[in-house]
C-alpha cells in the first residue's frame, strides 16, 4: 500500500470551498483505511494487562466501604446502639449470626430447625414466580409498547388509561389480588406481572419513539414492508431502551415477590421471611433479605448476559 | 410498484416530473415548491442546486416516495411513484446505516429483502463492497468506520439493489474536503459503470458541475415569499475527465453562481 504523497493530478474533483488540488484518490482511501485499522487493533497482551490492573484497582476501591459497614453493624449490635427513628440495634442479629443462618439455610447441620437446608426449595419457588410474571409482562409490554410507539392513534387511545393505572402501587393491589385470585402462586405471579409491566412498556414506547426517521426511510427504500420494519428496524433500534426497561422490571419483580409471598404461601423466600417474623427469628429474616438481594443481582446479570448472547454483542443505537 | 425477486442488470429509468407542487400544513399551509416540470432521460446524471429552502430536498424526497406531491404528476420508468421502492435507491447525508449490522449485512439487506437466492445475495454483496473498496472492512460495524467509509457502505447498499434510479441528498455534505473529492471521483466512475440515472442534490455548485450532465438551478423558498421553482436547467457539455481549473468549467460554474446569487442579492436589497 504505497502511495505517492504529492502527485498533482491534471484533473481532480472539486473540494467544498476551494478549487486547490487535493491528494489523489488512492492516497485518501488508504489513509482512511489505515486509520480505522489502527484504531481497532491495539496489542492484545497490553490490553489484557491494563484490564487486569483496572480490575484489581476496582476491587481495592470497592472493598473498604462494605467492610466498615459490617464492622459498625457488629459493634452496634454488641453495644445495643440506639439510632434515629427509634432503631434499636440490639434487636438485630450480628453479621456473624446472619452468615451462620445462611449457611444453615443452605446446607443445614448448624441450627437444625424447619428451615435448615431448604434454601434451594424456597429459592426455586420464588425464581419460578419471578420468571413467570416477568415473562408474561415482557410478552405483553414489548409488543404493545412497539405498537404504541409507532401508532399515534393507539398511543392516544391507551396512554391516558395506562398512566392512570400506573401510579397505583402494586402493594395496593395485594388485598384485591387475594380476593379475586385467592391465596397461592397465581396471585403472586399476577402481582409480579403488574410490577414488571409498566417499566417495560414505558421504556419500550420511549425507545421506539426515538428511533430515527432516517432508519425507517432507509428500510423503506430498501424494500421493507411496514410490518417487517417493526422487528427488522424498530426493535433493534430501540433495544437499548427495551433492555433498560426489562432490567428495572426484573428488579421490581423481586421486590414485589416478597409482598406477594407474604400471605397463604409456605414456600418461597418471601414466605420464609414472613414465617421468620412470626417466629421472631431475626437472623433468618436478614438471611432471607440477603438471599433475595443476591438473587435479584444475579438475575440482572443473567438477563444482561443472556441478551448479550442473543444479540451476539452487536452494537446498538446510541 | 417494485418488481421484487428477479435478479437483473440495472436498467436506468427516465424520470418525468410534470407541474409538481408541494404544500406543507394543509390547504392554507406554505407552498414549498410549485410548478416543477423536468424530464430526466434514462442514464442522466442531474444535479440540483439552489440556496437553502429552495425545495431541492423536497423534490428529492418526493422522487424517493417519502412524501407525496400536493399536485402534479411524477413517473419513473413510465410508472407513477406511490412510495419508496428498491428501484429508487436513496443515499442520505447522514448515511442511515443500520448500526447493529456489519458492513456486509448492511449491503446484503436489500437483496435479502428482495428474497434473492443466497448465492445471488452473496455475489451482489461482495461485488458492491469491492466496488467501493471496503473488502477489508466487510465484517466491521458502521460505528467503527469513518464518515467517508460509512457513506461508501451506504452507496454499496443501494447499488446492491441494482436500482434504476439513484437519489442522493447532499451525500458528501458532511465529509471533509479530501474524502469528498475521493468519493466524487468514485461516484463518477460508478455512474459510468452502471449507467444508472442519478439525481444528486448539493449545495456546492462546483460539485454539481464536476459530476453532472445537467444542473437544475432552483430558486425561491419560504424565506423569499415565493415557492421554490426551477430557474434554469444548465447543460454541462464537458467530457469524462473534468478539470475544475479549465475555462469551460469555470464559465459554467460562473453562470450557475450568478443565478443562485442573483436571487440572494435581490432579497438582500428588498
Amino acid at each position: 500500500m504505497t502511495t505517492s504523497t504529492t502527485k498533482s493530478p491534471s484533473t481532480h474533483p472539486p473540494s467544498t470551498h476551494t478549487a486547490a488540488p487535493a491528494a489523489d484518490a488512492t492516497t485518501a482511501k488508504t489513509a482512511e483505511g489505515t486509520a480505522a485499522a489502527k484504531n481497532a487493533s491495539p496489542s492484545k497482551s497490553s490490553q489484557r494487562h491494563t484490564i487486569l490492573r483496572k480490575k484489581t484497582g476496582a476491587i481495592a476501591l470497592a472493598l473498604p466501604v462494605p467492610l466498615v459497614f459490617l464492622a459498625l453493624w457488629q459493634l452496634g449490635v454488641q453495644q445495643a446502639w440506639s439510632l434515629p427513628l427509634g432503631i434499636q440495634m440490639g434487636f438485630l442479629p450480628t453479621p456473624v449470626e446472619v452468615a451462620r443462618r445462611i449457611a444453615d439455610f443452605a446446607v443445614g447441620g448448624i441450627v437444625n430447625d424447619a428451615f435448615s437446608g431448604t434454601l434451594l426449595i424456597h429459592l426455586w419457588a420464588s425464581t419460578q414466580r419471578v420468571l413467570a410474571g416477568f415473562a408474561i409482562a415482557a410478552a405483553l409490554a414489548i409488543p404493545l409498547g412497539v405498537l404504541m410507539g409507532r401508532s399515534r392513534i393507539l398511543n392516544d387511545m391507551l396512554e391516558p388509561g395506562l398512566n392512570l393505572l400506573r401510579p397505583i402501587p402494586v402493594t395496593a393491589w395485594v388485598p384485591l389480588a387475594m380476593l379475586i385470585i385467592g391465596y397461592g402462586d397465581m396471585s403472586t405471579i399476577f402481582l409480579v406481572v403488574l410490577a414488571a409491566f409498566f417499566p417495560i412498556l414505558i421504556n419500550t414506547v420511549a425507545g421506539v419513539q426515538q428511533v430515527p426517521v432516517r432508519l425507517l426511510e432507509a428500510a423503506a427504500m430498501l424494500g421493507t414492508p411496514q410490518v417487517q420494519t417493526l422487528y427488522k428496524v424498530v426493535i433493534p433500534a430501540a433495544s437499548r431502551s427495551i433492555v433498560a426497561g426489562m432490567r428495572v422490571a426484573l428488579g421490581l419483580a423481586w421486590v414485589i415477590l416478597v409482598v406477594g409471598e407474604t400471605v397463604g404461601i409456605s414456600t418461597g423466600l418471601g414466605a420464609t421471611i414472613t414465617q421468620a417474623r412470626d417466629m421472631s427469628k431475626t437472623d433468618l429474616i436478614v438471611a432471607g433479605m440477603v438471599i433475595i438481594g443476591i438473587a435479584g443481582f444475579l438475575a440482572d446479570r443473567l438477563l444482561v448476559g443472556l441478551i448479550k448472547v442473543l444479540t451476539k454483542g452487536r452494537p446498538t443505537l446510541t | 410498484m417494485p418488481r421484487i425477486g428477479r435478479p437483473r442488470p440495472a436498467i436506468p429509468a427516465a424520470i418525468r416530473i410534470n407541474d409538481l407542487s408541494k404544500r406543507y400544513g394543509g390547504p392554507d399551509g406554505v407552498l414549498a415548491m410549485d410548478g416543477v416540470t423536468l424530464d430526466i432521460p434514462a442514464g442522466d446524471f442531474v444535479c440540483v442546486v439552489g440556496a437553502s429552502g429552495c425545495g431541492k430536498s423536497t423534490l428529492l424526497r418526493i422522487l424517493a416516495g417519502f412524501e407525496d406531491a400536493t399536485s402534479g404528476t411524477l413517473t419513473v420508468a413510465e410508472e407513477p411513484v406511490t412510495g419508496p421502492s428498491p428501484e429508487r435507491g436513496v443515499v442520505f447525508q447522514d448515511y442511515g446505516l443500520f448500526p447493529w449490522l456489519t458492513v456486509a449485512e448492511n449491503v446484503a439487506y436489500g437483496p435479502r429483502q428482495s428474497r434473492l437466492q443466497r448465492d445471488e445475495v452473496k455475489r451482489r454483496t461482495t461485488q458492491n463492497i469491492a466496488a467501493v473498496g471496503l473488502e477489508r472492512f466487510a465484517n466491521r460495524y458502521p460505528s467503527e468506520l469513518s464518515g467517508g467509509m460509512q457513506q461508501r457502505v451506504a452507496i454499496a447498499r443501494v447499488l446492491a439493489n441494482q436500482p434504476s434510479v439513484l437519489l442522493m441528498d447532499e451525500p458528501f455534505g458532511a465529509l471533509d474536503a479530501l474524502t469528498r473529492s475521493t468519493l466524487q471521483t468514485e461516484l463518477a466512475r460508478i455512474h459510468r459503470d452502471t449507467g444508472t440515472t442519478v439525481v444528486f442534490v448539493t449545495h456546492s455548485i462546483e460539485e454539481a458541475v464536476y459530476l453532472s450532465n445537467r444542473v437544475v438551478v432552483m430558486q425561491g423558498g419560504a424565506s423569499h415569499g415565493i415557492p421554490g421553482h426551477i430557474a434554469e436547467v444548465v447543460d454541462v457539455p464537458l467530457g469524462e475527465n473534468r478539470s475544475v481549473t479549465s475555462p469551460e468549467f469555470n464559465e459554467i460554474k460562473r453562470h450557475i453562481s450568478s443565478l443562485v446569487h442573483a436571487e440572494l442579492t435581490t432579497t438582500a436589497t428588498e
